[in-house]
């Protein structure tokens, strides 16, 4: 007869001395544990509560400037540095740890219109509606020196003068030319006081400028005739041009598929395109009640903020249709320019009451050091919680937010009146021959057509 | 008869992209987020090269362990026609059987103990075996645990342990409480309540238990001082705890059901089961679900959120004398006056085997040994091949005059512990138990700290009563829509006869100074059950109506045809 019974010795299962930790043992078989939806369901319950509880959104306020802030730069090089334009012609750096200005930059007569830093982080170039873009010298060493004396000014490096006023500015990824908006499409050179090149398509104002992360000399640019623009510095020949219902205000490539952009738009929505296939949209992001004016990937690639001139910053997902997240706050008036920080936890937004705002990428994110164990029951918190999401009650607590009544009131309006609109359209096609009205899809209805 | 109201709280109703996902993906994902896909030992841990048959059996062995993580067969995605779910849906499937294949190759570095069995050499049988030969072949400190309690002026004895299987609580029928530590075999206290006590439950951990004393039931601490008297529940014959929701389940004299939450005290339901007195309850382990044996040969199984049974079969001629659950809940043992005892599967609810045995009480081990008592005999019957077709395995008689009272398997032990008339025994039974126990779940060699954390963890995760029902993967499906089903005027009718017996059972409160006539309580009675009634009534009469209305929209097929231009319209 062969016999063996469990037995278990207490020195393999407790620990030897009071200092050592604890023996855990895991079983992972299912028969052991009974009811795990469940409990599972009950998890996400609690974790979307939490996260509720936990969601405190806004860092602080950067105050300073005297006019409302046009525009924004980020100095890829340094983390805590932001750069913001203002409309006196006020330029200031700002420390986001400690929301200080850093250093004034004062030069320009008008509002500044467009900031831009170059890759190495050595060159702030900035235009204005006074017909003249500034370069600025800011690497490292310039500013730890001013660290010192706040209020502290510098001095331009150059200062060039065109013929006309500038719209927007951005410099090329890889290289040493600038872009600049305005009548017409300008490349610069930094040593150079006048344009290398200049493109020009239509014979209404750029507005807005971005160049490609990953090809340095593919630009995107939008114009007043409500078209957006794409442009190839080898050529030297405008592209593709593809014409909307209704302005551009923003464009921002995605930095990890640097084929696709984003164009934020003046009637509410944000549109994503494919570069080599401009006739459809990718996505519709629709959330805002009213016109979008900037908006700036995350560094990640997979959300987007936009700021709005309904008085809020809202974060999407890159191939999401609605806002994952959204930020307001009574004192918030027009937001005119967002950026996402390039550690991808922060969004800044500057508008039209004189402030810059920190705001938390995630909302109930636990910032500082995150010890190993704690990061590993958020993320299972999170998981539990993403699992469940569509239940009716874990819903309701994860899609909540509060939204300004002025918000809120639009919201509703324009779902009734889309709604509305759905209503006529299905019943003239209800009420007419099969077949003789086509349903535009919505990626190609805000197109109006698309010129080589 | 089978009576299902589903709580929508636990079913989506849309069909985002999300709910698809969940619904379609029958199985979860384990409960190891943690674990990492990219460790190291899934590269290194090579099958040895052996001869073509071994690595069969090798294979064979591994796609089990992988098919028990996996929780049933993988989604069908032929169905799904949104492209970009479907892309999510086979990034979803195949990091589940990653992390299955994971699991069941780490098994081997992550499980120290091996199970206990037993086998027959020779023309040996196993269930000829006696205790004192296996006492001769095991260790001393397994043998250690084979032992008989002799204490008989007080009572036959009921047994309880708690979930990890390191404390027991005795409870003998003249008032005997006792708690024991059942790995030093210390007696932690013992005290005498000098009343009949019934039965002894263990709540949540050790430092809990409730007794079933002959008027009320109490609830005592470790110490022995008494904690709480639930009066509510009356002289109670049968006390169950539910884990995961934290309800004490009592079944009492009178046949009624009572479900009362332990954290706050609630009394959360309570039915009247209609079937009379019965001291057969047993809570199935899988779903949560409270099954009572009645006499007249019925097993009906409740949740606390409905008045009527979840299900009534009928599963012996005569008295159920005992139920019996196996951990994985899809096995029910039933044992009848008969001298049978059948197994039944719970998904279709049909007998898979009958043996011919007596069985005055029945219990599954963890891994699946039934054990069966009567008189003072104890038969162990075991499934060899897994096919669910139970046969002898082992016996144990013990001294004439004792008669077994209730059998109970100590979890992650090979031990059987036997409570009878004159005290209570323990006995050793080879491969009854779960030889790796997760830390997490049940700690034999727990701390009084570790017993704190999971105490608060466990309370965290606390299951609202709403969770029970028969099959609990349903949670987080999406409900199809159903066209109305509308439920029979049989179930209608029960339904209010339910309604009814609960508003019969209000108690009033007593009025004094003359205000407390006979007449008044009697009107306020029938207030109250007319009360209960008036819903369905106003259900019926907006039936008629509908009906009526329906019928009254018809006056064209009535109407002689000279007088069809006359019939009003309805503007469409």
């Amino acid at each position: 007869m062969k016999v063996k019974v469990i037995s278990r010795s207490t020195d393999e299962f407790t620990r030897e001395r009071s200092q050592d930790l604890q023996r855990v043992f895991r079983n992972f078989d299912p028969t052991l544990r009974s009811q795990e939806k469940a409990v599972e369901y009950v998890r996400a319950l609690n974790a979307a509560k939490l996260d509720k509880i936990f969601a405190r959104p806004f860092v602080g306020a950067m105050d300073g400037h005297r006019d409302s802030i046009k525009c924004m730069a980020k100095n890829p090089n340094y983390l805590k540095a932001i750069f913001s334009g203002s409309d006196d012609g006020d330029i200031r750096l700002w420390d986001m740890a400690s929301r200080r200005t850093v250093c004034q930059f004062p030069g320009h007569q008008g509002a500044v219109q467009g900031l831009t830093v170059s890759t190495d982080g050595s060159i702030l170039v900035s235009c204005g509606s006074d017909c003249t873009v500034r370069l600025w010298n800011v690497s490292d060493a310039n500013l730890a020196d001013s660290d010192n004396l706040s209020d502290n000014s510098a001095k331009p490096q150059a200062v060039y003068v065109w013929k006309n006023a500038f719209r927007a500015v951005d410099h090329q990824w890889d290289g040493d030319l600038f872009a600049t908006a305005g009548a017409q499409v300008d490349i610069w050179n930094h040593n150079r006081s006048q344009p290398v090149n200049t493109f020009d398509w239509g014979s209404d104002t750029t507005i807005s400028i971005r160049f490609n992360p990953g090809e340095p000399n593919i630009l995107a640019t939008s114009a007043n005739d409500r078209s957006i623009t794409l442009y190839d510095l080898r050529m030297s020949s405008p592209a593709r041009k593809v014409i909307m219902r209704t302005k551009t205000n923003s464009i921002a490539w995605n930095p990890m598929e640097p084929m696709n952009f984003t164009a934020a738009n003046e009637d509410c929505n944000c549109y994503s395109y494919d570069a080599r296939k401009l006739e459809e949209a990718k996505c519709v992001h629709k959330d805002h009640v009213s016109a979008v004016m900037d908006i700036d990937f995350s560094p990640t690639g997979r959300e987007f903020v936009t700021g709005s001139y309904d008085r809020t910053v809202r974060i999407f997902q890159y191939n999401g249709g609605h806002s994952r997240e959204i930020y307001h706050t009574k004192r918030m008036q027009r937001v005119f320019c967002v950026k996402y920080s390039c550690d991808a936890s922060y969004v800044i937004s500057g508008s039209d009451d004189t402030n810059l705002r920190l705001w938390k990428a995630k909302a109930s994110e636990q910032l500082g050091v995150v010890l190993p164990r704690e990061r590993k029951k958020h993320e299972y918190l999170e998981a539990v919680k993403n699992r469940y999401k569509h239940l009716p009650e874990v819903k309701r607590i994860v899609r909540h937010r509060h939204l300004p009544k002025p918000v809120y009131k639009a919201a509703n309006l324009r779902r009734t009146m889309i709604e509305a609109e759905r209503r006529k359209e299905q019943r003239r096609k209800a009420h007419s021959a099969p077949g003789s009205i086509v349903t535009e899809p919505v990626r190609k209805r805000r197109i109006i057509k698309e010129v080589e | 008869m089978r009576a299902t109201a589903q709580d929508p709280r636990f079913y989506s109703y849309s069909l985002p992209a999300s709910a698809i996902a969940a619904s379609i993906l029958k199985f979860q994902q384990p409960n190891f987020t943690r674990l990492r896909l990219s460790w190291g030992l899934s590269s290194k841990a090579k099958p040895p090269v052996t001869m073509g048959a071994k690595k069969e059996n090798s294979d064979d062995e591994m796609d089990e362990k992988v098919k028990k993580y996996l929780r049933g067969d993988a989604a069908n995605l032929e169905g799904v026609k949104d492209k970009k779910l479907k892309g999510q849906l086979a990034v979803r499937e195949d990091l589940y059987g990653k992390s299955a294949k994971t699991a069941a190759k780490i098994e081997k570095w992550l499980l120290p103990s091996e199970g206990g069995y037993l086998e027959a050499e020779g023309i040996e049988k196993t269930w000829r075996i006696k205790q004192e030969s296996i006492a001769r072949e095991v260790d001393i400190l397994s043998s250690r645990n084979q032992y008989d309690i002799v204490l008989p002026e007080l009572g036959p004895y009921t047994l309880d342990f708690t979930s990890n299987g390191r404390y027991m609580a005795a409870a003998g029928r003249k008032g005997h409480l006792a708690i024991v530590d059942m790995k030093t075999l210390n007696l932690i206290k013992e005290i005498q309540v000098r009343e009949t006590v019934r039965d002894v439950a263990y709540l949540h951990n050790e430092l809990f238990f409730a007794a079933a004393q002959k008027k009320y039931t109490y609830i005592y601490n470790r110490e022995g001082t008494e904690l709480h008297c639930l009066k509510e529940h009356g002289p109670v014959l049968r006390l169950q705890f539910l884990k995961n929701h934290f309800l004490l389940a009592s079944i009492n004299k009178f046949g009624q059901l009572r479900y009362q939450d332990v954290t706050m005290g609630e009394m959360i339901g309570n039915f009247r089961t209609g079937l009379g007195r019965t001291d057969v309850m047993q809570v199935n382990p899988f779903n949560g679900v409270v099954a009572l044996g009645h006499s007249s040969g019925t097993v009906t199984m409740w949740k606390p959120t409905s008045s009527v049974p979840l299900v009534k079969m009928l599963c012996h001629p005569g008295p159920v004398s005992s139920l019996a659950f196996h951990p994985n809940g899809h096995l029910m043992a039933t044992s009848g006056r008969e001298n049978k005892i059948k197994i039944w599967d719970l998904r279709k609810f049909e007998v898979i085997q009958t043996l011919p045995c007596h069985a005055k009480t029945l219990n599954f081990s963890q891994k699946g040994l039934l054990a069966a008592g009567t008189g003072s005999f104890i038969q162990i019957l075991a499934d060899f091949s897994g096919s669910q077709n139970y046969s002898s395995y082992m016996t144990h008689s013990m001294a004439k005059g004792y008669q077994v009272g209730k059998v109970l398997f100590r979890p992650y032990e090979d031990i059987l512990g036997i409570g009878h008339s004159m005290g209570w025994s323990s006995i050793l039974i080879p491969g009854s138990g779960e030889p790796n126990f997760d830390s997490w779940v049940a700690n034999p060699f727990e701390t009084s700290k570790q017993r704190r954390e999971k105490e608060v963890h466990s309370l965290l995760d606390k299951l609202p009563p709403e969770t029970i029902m028969l099959d609990p993967t349903k949670v987080g499906t999406v409900r199809v829509p159903q066209k109305k089903e509308k439920p029979t005027k049989k179930d209608i009718e029960a339904e209010m006869e339910a309604a009814i017996e609960t508003a019969k059972d209000t108690e009033f409160k007593k009025k004094t100074k003359g205000r407390n006539k006979p007449s008044k309580r009697a009107t306020k009675r029938r207030e109250m059950i007319d009360k209960a009634k008036r819903p369905f009534l106003e259900q019926q009469t907006q039936e008629h109506e509908t009906s009526r209305k329906k019928q009254k929209t018809n006056p064209e097929t009535e109407m002689p045809k000279s007088l069809q231009r006359f019939v009003r319209q309805k503007a469409t």
